[in-house]
């Protein structure tokens, strides 16, 4: 209790709630865990280091669920040779959690080769959690060699074309998309237009006021084209939901924490529970990150999201595993 | 001083004869050496180095993962010339190019990642 706003919006150009210095303020904060709360248009941004003491109904709200990406297990190189290690302490951590999530999402690389053991040594971890249901999608680490089907055999049942689906949860929509497969020579991520098609006809029927969450594994924004961080086409599947007052796009594949808003979609991606990438454009390629080991686990994490009825926008809040 | 003068033209000599077999792609040219049987481009960095490679029909091209994380070696012609299963760290790809032509190639996994052999 007792932690205020640290900021207001003072211009406010895009007549979108934000301002350049509240934007900028919430990005600085986002490597070390951050949280932006959207309440009657103005955007409100907490230090992790205070958030024990916000208002529990600030927090938990109607829906809690949490995040994780690129677990890449079976990667074993110098920047992480424990990613097991890694995941089981991401794990720690959601259970550690003061509002218990009900389920998880996982934004893909969830393996690193696709090898059966892989995947078998990530379930066998995530049993280990106190939510019981991950919804995935697939990462391009999990599609090696045969299209994605091994893939869809464990983890897609009951999805569409290349494992794509949506679902309900207490008045949220999410929507789970492919974008790692049939990609092109010199191209990004891509959703194709069966995808793209099935995604109109999903979300035209709903009521412009449902909150959707879109999940995916490759940004569904411009992060870095030229290391290849972003979608070809995700611009129409952004178009479908317009009329749509909250959006929330949660992605994974840069192995860090970033995040944009515009208008009413807020984008954001999560850290990685296995190895850091660099910053965009920082380093020779986007390959693993080397760093001290004592400092590894300050650039891991989890992302916790909570949805408050009557809010615009989820809290979206980065915690790192150290 | 004149043994390293004659050593440098010895090598000035042998990269001429080495270009010669590139841009002709025969062996005649070479003077009784045989061409490479093989050759190699490397993956640093998210690249392929070098970018474009050309060979005489019947060169074997071999390409090496150094990176620490995996990539592929894939023609983007349909039905494709070449195509390779994942490669880890330091695994290894060859191809054998028979025909002539440009094969444009791009790894299937990072796509930004592009490459082109040029077979004389």
């Amino acid at each position: 209790m007792g932690e205020k706003p640290k900021d207001e919006i003072l211009h406010d150009h895009n007549n979108d709630g934000v301002d350049r210095r509240g934007f900028l303020k919430c990005m600085a904060w986002a490597g070390t865990g951050a949280l932006c709360v959207m309440q009657g248009g103005v955007l409100k941004s907490y230090s992790m280091s205070g958030i024990k003491e916000l208002d529990a109904q600030k927090m938990a709200g109607e829906l809690s669920f949490v995040q994780i990406s690129d677990s890449h297990m079976g990667f074993n190189k110098p920047a992480n040779p424990d990613v097991a290690g890694t995941l089981k302490a991401a794990i720690d951590k959601i259970n550690g959690l003061a509002t218990p999530p009900e389920f998880m999402l996982h934004t893909g690389d969830i393996s690193h080769l696709s090898k059966p053991e892989e995947f078998d040594t990530v379930d066998q971890i995530l049993k280990g959690a106190s939510a019981k249901d991950v919804f995935y999608v697939p990462g391009e680490h999990d599609v090696l060699n045969d299209d994605g089907q091994q893939y869809r055999e464990r983890y897609g049942k009951g999805t569409k074309g290349a494992g794509w689906y949506s679902f309900d949860k207490k008045g949220v929509h999410f929507i789970g998309l492919v974008n790692v497969l049939n990609l092109k020579a010199g191209g990004l991520g891509t959703l194709g237009h069966e995808q793209l098609e099935w995604m109109e006809d999903d979300v035209a029927h709903l009521k412009s006021s449902t909150p959707i969450v879109v999940f995916a594994h490759i940004p569904l924004w411009s992060v870095y084209p030229e290391w290849g961080w972003g979608t070809e086409d995700s611009a129409q599947a952004l178009a479908y939901l317009k009329k749509f007052g909250s959006v929330t796009v949660l992605n994974g594949h840069i192995h860090q924490t970033m995040q944009k808003i515009e208008g009413n979609v807020t984008f954001h991606t999560a850290a990685s529970t296995s190895f850091p990438q660099p910053q965009p454009g920082k380093a020779d390629s986007p390959g693993p990150m080397k760093v001290p080991a004592d400092q590894l686990r300050s650039l891991l994490g989890i992302t916790d999201v909570n949805y408050v009825r009557g809010q615009h926008a989820l809290a979206v809040v980065d915690s790192t595993l150290g | 001083m004149i043994r390293r003068t004659m050593s440098i033209f010895g090598l000035a000599a042998l990269v001429l004869v080495s270009l010669g077999m590139l841009f002709n792609g025969s062996a005649s040219v070479a003077a009784n050496t045989p061409p490479p049987a093989t050759t190699e481009v490397k993956i640093d960095n998210f690249s392929f180095t070098p970018a474009t490679l050309e060979v005489a029909a019947g060169t074997t091209v071999t390409w090496t993962n150094r990176d620490d994380i995996p990539h592929t070696v894939v023609s983007v012609d349909d039905p494709k010339a070449f195509k390779s299963k994942v490669m880890d760290t330091d695994e290894k790809f060859s191809f054998t190019f028979t025909k002539a032509g440009t094969y444009t190639y791009f790894c299937s996994v990072h796509p930004k990642m592009t490459g082109t052999v040029v077979v004389k």
